[in-house]
């Protein structure tokens, strides 16, 4: 049966390319225009770009500041992160997986609401401080506008990443090679100093890598707490120049781009680098540990980690909301004070915050949607698939996740500055051009689970219904797709979260008419309007948790893992 | 060196009980193997020997100190037990020498005797100059070497193995079963050994406990389990006894007495002060079974003839007992086969002493 065997690998083929050609057009393109135009701007090899920038002092200071926040940030993150892991995954601690949820909770909260959420806690126009008269007298400078502010703030923000592949790593360890130590006359903590830690030093790395790329490019709250005090780092200095100069600036913004991306490679190497550096490997499966008896230190230990939860996650939301309920700045919170007005003026009386509930609503629905679809069969080739090369795919579609979001809008502004060639379609300046930044960085928010889900399967399956002769592409919607469809399905849902109030790529691509919530949630912050600010974070938040409520119906049918905040 | 008691030990998860009631006194330099099917709480009764988990109810007694009861249990650590694990459970960060020099290290020792006691370590288990190779560079049996070097190093006065021959082929398991032997012949380490192959247990062992669903089903030496099994599990486990059913129809006299198996009577041993009963259980080995050359003994089939080179196992079932199955050993000239009548006949067996009698 010849023919039979070629009609299969045709349809592999069709597959394939098809799959070749979206992340050509979703990921490689931007990233090849985006280099053009450092090399060759106008079409010819120059190096004019590169000196220009070279020669400004503020790409110097920008540089500066993001290193500084940048290794700031990482360092407070990976040192929280790693200590909740431990004492969560080493000790016989109780409430473990309600602490992880509080704990995780502030990963699915946009960088920009937790700077909002922050700044509001600690301000002089704090509705929080004058429940207890403590609010600084009004024109005090806000201590969060400062250097140690915004890194404080992202190692608040990414410390939950850090934990989450510590905690994935400390599960693998095998019981076996604490007790070897144990037996050998080590007590619990020169365990973890001389066995558990270095032990978990490639999980650790990896997070740190993470978390570096995560507040190199973070716009949010540099945006939100530097901006104030002048304090610019790369991103919030694109923003800056993209919005006083237009499409006129764009080589040199698409240079300062690149920085980032160059700053933000340059931390995964290092930590390619130094995991490379020793052997360790664990070989063996087996139980996890037996938790640490905290004894008499139990109680405390329990109660420093909910004293963590509140200052980081239940203080500011609080904050948040007392903020959202008083009618104007400054003005104290009082029984007769508070007010929804806030509320209803976002919801429908404020025209541009209608409009960006809408875009953003559909835009995140479109980019989870689309995600979903693609997730699957680039997920099989990518599990299940024979060629190598497709393994490239993989790197491709993180690409643009790996790198900082300011990168990839940047790529995007300079990709459909003009028409699409032959096609003369417009997408800049539209909402189109924010729903193209959005699938290409998302996606492998999908896809991730998505071939974690493949792994989870016994390729049998698809196998007995190859036996029984379906087609390949039968074979996806008839098998495949039901079994991998949870997982995709969350992929989908947590892209929905992180699109919907998404700042970094739409506060660059967004014109009039196709505001996303975070650009409207900026720009009422930045013109002095917290209250309005506070409220639609509120409602975001709000829509958040009830999507994590959701998604939460499908974890039984989740490999472990997927949904972050499920310990 | 040390002695190991374990007193009405019983380790609980949740309702299910992994180790129930079980009494062990092992003796200072004693040797003893801990044998039993997969499941049956072999490995927590090690862990709690080495206090990595607590007991339920009983107590542990190492030496002549109170290890672990209900009350509390000493930390690991503080235990001087060493401790083999099934899969080597090397530090993957570490060199050899770092491994083996772990527990040094962690005692503050000085630096130099302590490189002198790796060394010395390493050539005891023939490792010597793989000081500073990574344990993912080593094969299984010098992975294997390396674990029991470090939990030699210390001098510990008990150490515990868990399966450790598991893992390799059947040629590194004798030439490791000798060197455990000689190791506990050279140092006089108490020894808790634990494995499910009885030829390992077997050769290497003083005395051997058989567990069973958390239970010790019988402590003894070698010899006296295969002979002289205490109960219906020990029987049928070591050496895939045969059980038949039998009724005593007369008293011990000289440590035998008349039983009646399958319609035919027999005399075979037992333990003094048997009665006559019904009801009775007998365990004979293949060895004890053979064809019957005159009038005595069983009708029956042949089941199924398996040649094996040399001789041929044979399985059987007589006809006064349909549902029971035989086995045993023709040698060559093979002249079973599946389906042929034969008449065999029991040489010798075991009574099993009644459920209850003390033992
Ligand atoms: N931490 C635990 N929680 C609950 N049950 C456990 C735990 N550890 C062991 N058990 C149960 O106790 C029983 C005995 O386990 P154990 O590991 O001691 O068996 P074993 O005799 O070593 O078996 P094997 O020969 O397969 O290694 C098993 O049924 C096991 O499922
Ligand atoms: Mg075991």
């Amino acid at each position: 049966m010849p023919t039979r065997i070629r009609e299969s690998r045709g349809q592999e083929m069709v597959l394939t390319a098809a799959v070749a050609v979206g992340i050509v057009l979703l990921s490689l393109l931007p990233m090849l225009r985006l280099v053009k135009e450092i090399v060759a701007p106008g079409g010819s090899l120059s190096a004019v770009a590169v000196e220009a920038g070279l020669k400004n002092p503020a790409t110097w200071i920008a540089t500066w500041h993001t290193l500084v926040v940048g290794i700031g940030g990482t360092l407070l993150a990976v040192l929280s992160g790693t200590l909740v892991a431990v004492l969560v995954s080493l000790t016989d601690m109780r409430g473990r997986s309600a602490l992880v949820l509080c704990y995780v909770t502030p990963l699915m909260i946009a960088p920009q609401v937790t700077a909002l959420a922050w700044l509001q806690l600690f301000g002089p126009a704090s509705p929080f401080l004058k429940l207890f008269g403590a609010a600084p007298p009004l024109g005090t400078k806000n201590p969060l506008y400062s250097t140690s502010g915004i890194i404080l703030l992202l190692g608040v923000q990414y410390g939950p990443l850090v934990f989450l592949l510590v905690r994935a790593g400390l599960r693998k360890l095998p019981r076996e090679l604490v007790e070897a130590a144990r037996a050998g006359g080590a007590n619990w903590f020169t365990v973890l100093v001389t066995i558990v830690l270095p032990l978990m030093t490639p999980s650790i790395m990896a997070a740190a890598a993470l978390a570096f790329v995560s507040c190199v490019g973070n716009f949010g709250i540099p945006a939100f707490l530097g901006i104030p005090a002048n304090y610019l780092v790369l991103p919030t200095l694109i923003y800056q120049k993209l919005a006083g100069g237009g499409p006129a600036v764009l080589g040199e913004t698409a240079f300062l781009s690149v920085l980032i991306g160059v700053i933000a490679m340059a931390g995964i190497l290092a930590q390619e680098v130094m995991s490379r550096r020793r052997d360790y490997r664990i070989s063996s499966t087996s139980l996890p540990a037996e938790p640490y008896e905290l004894g008499r230190w139990r109680p405390v230990v329990q109660a420093g980690m909910w004293l963590l939860i509140v200052l980081v996650l239940v203080l500011p939301l609080f904050g948040l909301v007392l903020t959202s309920l008083v009618p104007g700045y400054g003005i104290a919170l009082t029984a007769k004070t508070a007010t929804l007005d806030n509320y209803r003026f976002v919801l429908f009386e404020h025209d541009a915050a209608n409009r960006a509930f809408f875009n953003s609503f559909w835009l995140s629905i479109a980019a989870a949607f689309f995600a979903v679809i693609v997730a699957v069969p680039v997920g099989y080739l990518i599990a299940w698939g024979k060629q190598r090369w497709v393994r490239l795919l993989n790197l491709s579609v993180e690409l643009p996740y790996a790198l900082p979001g300011v990168v990839l809008a940047i790529a995007s502004l300079l990709l459909f500055l003009r028409p699409i060639p032959l096609t003369g379609i417009q997408l800049y300046n539209t909402v189109w051009i924010i729903l193209y930044a959005y699938l290409a960085r998302f996606l492998v928010l999908a896809l991730r689970p998505t071939i974690s889900g493949y792994h989870q399967i016994d390729r049998a399956l698809e196998e007995a219904a190859q036996v029984a002769g379906a087609g390949l592409f039968t074979r996806l919607r008839t098998i495949v797709f039901p079994l991998v469809a949870p997982a995709a399905v969350a992929g989908g849902l947590l892209i929905f979260m992180t699109a919907l109030s998404e700042l970094t790529v739409s506060a660059l691509l967004w014109s009039s008419g196709s505001e996303t919530i975070g650009v409207v949630m900026f720009s009422f912050e930045q013109g002095g309007d917290s209250n309005y600010a506070a409220a639609i974070s509120v409602i975001t938040v709000a829509v958040t948790f009830v999507l994590m409520l959701v998604t939460n119906l499908l974890a039984p049918h989740l490999p472990s893992g997927v949904l972050p905040w499920r310990d | 060196m040390a002695r190991l008691s374990l007193d009405h030990v019983t380790k609980s998860f949740a309702d299910f009980d992994a180790v129930k009631d079980v009494s062990i006194d092992v003796a200072d330099g004693e040797f003893l193997a801990v044998l039993g099917p997969s499941g049956c709480g072999k490995t927590t009764l090690l862990r709690l020997v080495a206090g990595f988990e607590k007991v339920t109810s009983g107590a542990i007694r190492i030496g002549s100190d109170v290890v672990s009861n209900s009350g509390g249990s000493v930390a690991p650590e503080k235990r001087r037990v060493g401790i083999v694990f099934q899969n080597y459970a090397l530090w993957p960060h570490m060199s050899v020498a770092e491994n083996i020099g772990y527990s040094l290290k962690v005692a503050k020792l000085d630096k130099a005797v302590a490189r002198q006691k790796v060394d010395d370590a390493l050539a005891l288990v023939n490792l010597q100059g793989l000081g500073e190779r990574r344990p993912a560079n080593l094969s299984g049996g010098q992975r294997q070497r390396v674990a029991l070097a470090r939990c030699l190093v210390a001098a510990p006065s008990l150490v515990l193995f868990d399966e450790p021959l598991a893992n390799l082929d059947v040629h590194l398991r004798a030439s490791m079963e000798d060197e455990f032997a000689a190791f506990h012949k050279r140092t006089g380490t108490t020894i808790v050994y634990i494995t499910h192959d009885q030829a390992e247990a077997m050769a290497l062992a003083d005395r051997i406990a058989v567990m069973d669903h958390g239970r010790l089903a019988q402590l003894a030496t070698p010899r006296e389990l295969y002979h002289e099994p205490a109960n219906e599990m020990v029987a049928s486990f070591i050496s895939q006894g045969i059980l038949l059913p039998a009724d005593v129809l007369t008293g011990e006299e000289g440590g035998h007495c008349k039983v009646r198996v399958l319609g035919t009577e027999i005399v075979v041993r037992c333990r003094p002060g048997e009665r006559p009963r019904a009801g009775a259980k007998i365990c004979c080995r293949s060895a004890d079974l053979e064809v019957s050359a005159d009038a005595t003994g069983f009708d029956g089939r042949v089941k199924r003839a398996i040649y094996q080179g040399g001789a041929a196992r044979i399985e059987f079932t007589p006809a006064a007992g349909p549902d029971l199955t035989l086995h045993f050993e023709q040698a060559d000239p093979v002249t079973l086969e599946s389906g042929t009548e034969a008449r065999l006949r029991i040489k010798s067996g075991w009574l099993i002493p009644a459920t209850g009698a003390a033992s």
